[in-house]
Parts: structure tokens; sequence; C-alpha cells
């Protein structure tokens, strides 16, 4: 399915359907990593649960350490 | 001297700049973050500038560091000390006060105490985490940012509004997962201290700042933000309705930490101490080479590791990421 994925458009693989595998599928899964769909913060418990829609605007901002 | 800060007057207004003037602002850490937020500061013409850092400067700095020449790297100067020289000779008129040390629970409210606003610019979760508890027990805006790659991020913490970054960031990562070993491009560097000196000046004119985490990668040309309110967490023990302030209680140990990407490791006793570093040079030229001495630290090769002892009682060990062998070998020096 396509998404919008920070502002760009991606083309996700079949097996891409929750939020979870959308974070394996980024290898973000081990990051602490706050993720927002169409204008809504999903929750971390939510993340296996939370199936992705063609079209879905996604917001992903992982953090880091460096500075 | 007033006319320096005229196009910055125009645009923020006088009481904007009269707040600036008047503020004091705390930069932690003072590596490629730290120097450039500190010379946007000493140049907007803060008040007062409190600098600290436990490192000295070395070669590999010299590509984002920005305070930095090859003159502080031959002669090893602790950071805190070449940059105030540097912001220094910038702006004659900001009071700065420079501390060599590892910022921890015991110095960090004392750091923080009185201040307008600090800025974040450390290169882990741990000493941010301490940090936010300091930020958040004095009601202190905290403002976050970091880098790595062509990727960097910023967050204003806001006392009483939204999350806090223990909120957010609920438990420190793995070394391994936070260990930056893929370096850093120095216009990533200055976009994360950009967002982050417009923060603090918005933060210090009054203007309404939002708890939004925001993020960019330089290199793909891609930005993300969002507001994080929702996050905030009530059991927050950093700044829910019971605070225990968790990062702000003792330790009892010598703290070793890896130093990321350069086989190293900074050591720090649990009390502080005092080295006295002629006496050391000294009882330690025989088994040692290349000692160099300045007033801040003594460095020498002490085969197969390159040892920093500073006059605080901490030391970096190069040549090791081996916690337990850099504990030994500081032992072994300095007893
Ligand atoms: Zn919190």
């Amino acid at each position: 399915m396509k998404i919008e994925l920070n502002g760009k458009v991606h083309e996700l693989p079949e097996h891409v359907k929750t939020t979870a595998q959308l974070l394996a599928f980024l290898e973000l899964q081990n990051r602490i990593v706050i993720v927002e769909i169409n204008q809504d913060i999903v929750l971390k418990d939510k993340y296996e649960s939370h199936q992705l829609n063609t079209g879905d605007k996604v917001e992903l901002i992982h953090f880091v350490g460096g500075g | 001297m007033k006319s320096r800060y005229l196009k910055q007057e125009l645009f923020i207004g006088k009481t904007g700049q009269k707040k600036i003037e008047e503020s004091t602002i705390v930069v932690f850490g003072m590596g490629a973050l730290g120097s450039a937020i500190s010379e946007m500061l000493v140049r907007a013409g803060v008040g007062k500038l409190v600098i600290a850092d436990r490192d000295y400067v070395e070669w590999s700095n010299l590509q984002r560091q920005q305070l930095y020449t090859e003159d502080d790297a031959k002669k090893k100067l602790p950071k805190a000390v070449a940059a105030k020289q540097r912001l220094q000779s910038i702006n004659s008129q900001t009071i700065i006060k420079e501390h060599v040390m590892d910022i921890f629970f015991q110095n960090v409210e004392e750091l923080a105490e009185g201040a307008s606003i600090l800025m974040d610019a450390t290169d882990n979760f741990e000493t941010r985490l301490v940090i936010n508890d300091a930020a958040m027990k004095h009601n202190i805006p905290f403002v976050f940012g970091a880098c790595v790659g062509s990727y960097g991020m910023t967050y204003p913490v806001l006392p009483g509004k939204g999350p806090c970054f223990h909120c957010l960031v609920d438990y420190i990562p793995s070394q391994n997962v936070t260990c930056d070993t893929e370096g850093v491009i120095s216009p990533i560097v200055q976009w994360v201290a950009s967002m982050q000196v417009a923060q603090a000046m918005q933060i210090l004119s009054g203007e309404d700042v939002t708890p939004t985490l925001r993020s960019f990668d330089i290199w793909k040309m891609e930005h993300a933000e969002m507001n994080v309110e929702k996050l905030k967490n009530l059991d927050c023990p950093s700044c829910g309705i019971e605070r225990l302030h968790p990062f702000l209680t003792m330790e009892k140990h010598t703290k070793a930490d890896i130093l990321c990407g350069r086989d190293a490791v900074h050591i720090r006793p649990p009390v502080p101490r005092t080295l006295d570093l002629k006496y050391l040079s000294k009882q330690w030229e025989q088994q040692t080479t290349n000692m160099l001495a300045n007033a801040h630290l003594l460095s020498f090769q002490y085969e197969p590791y390159r040892v920093i002892l500073f006059k605080d009682g901490r030391a970096i060990i190069h040549g090791t990421a081996d916690i337990t062998m850099a504990k030994n070998v500081y032992t072994r020096l300095t007893g």
C-alpha cells in the first residue's frame, strides 16, 4: 500500500500492515520512536494492533543521542 | 556598543532584546551543538552564559565544533576553557562562567540554579535525564537537541506544559542503540543548534512555544513535526503528580562510560577528588611517554593506552572500550 511518510510517498511491501510492522520494516523497532498517523499519536501499546491504511499520513520521529 | 544588536532588536523588539540581555543560559556540553549554540547566544547578547564540558579538544573535533582551533587541539585544552576564550573575544560584555566537569546529579542543580533556560548539548540520554530532572525540580525550560549523521531533532521541555524529556524517553536505551558510530556532518549540527536557539529566544521574549517535537534530515531533505502534548505522563517520576526526580539521587560507584565511536572510556570517581598533576607527572615519568601537561590536565602514553587525567579526578582512557580494563588502569595510575 501507499502511505505518506514524513511528507514523502512510500510504497510499502505486502506484509507491512500494522504500526509495529512498519517500524520493523524501517529497522526502528528497537529505537525510541514517536509515531503519528493522520495527526494522532499512536501510543506504544497500540503498535501491534494499529492497522495502516492506504493514504495514511505518517509522521515518524526517532530519537538519537549525539550532539 | 548598543548598536551591535540593532538588527536583532529591529526584529525582536526592545523588550525582547532586554529579556535576552538579562538572561542567564546554561549550555550543557561544549561539543558540536554546544559550540554552535553558545556562539549564537553570545552574539545575541545574553547576559550570562554558563558552559560545562568534561572533554578536551582533539583534532577530530575541528570538522564541526566551530569554536576550536588547531592550537587548542595541540594544547589539548579542555573544551570549556578553549570555548570561553573564543566566546569572550566575540562578546566581551557577556559574563561567561566555564566548568571543566562531568555533569551529574551532584553538580547539575548548582549549575541550573537561577538560570532562565537550560540548553541541551550533551551526547547521551542519561545526562539529559539528569538535566531534565533538575529543570523540572526548579521549573526551568530545557531545550533538547540531538543529531547524528545528517539527521537531527529538537524539543522544548516547558515546565507545566506538555511532556518532559522523561515522559518521551521512558527508559535509557542501551549503549549500542545510542552509540552513534556513523559520524555526523556539520550542516545538521547547525540546523539543530539554530532550532534550539530560536526556541530559547522565543521563550525569553514571551512568544507562545508549543510542546512540538521536530526532526530534519538535511541530506534526504525530510522534515517531520508533531505536537506531543498527548504523551504527558501524569505518573512520570520527573514531572508528574508525585515527583521523585529519580536522576538526582545518589550513585555510589565509580562511573565509567564508553565514549561512543572513540575507543575510549570516561571515568569519574564516586566522590570528587583533586589530583596532584605535578606529582603524578613525576611519579609516572619513567613508565610513560609523550607527557603533556597544561593547567587542567595531564596527557601521556601508558602503553597501550593514551591517558588523560583531569585535575578534578576524572580520566579518559583511550585505546579500550572495556570498562573494567579502563577502571584498572585508572586505579593503577592514581592509587
Ligand atoms: Zn515527565
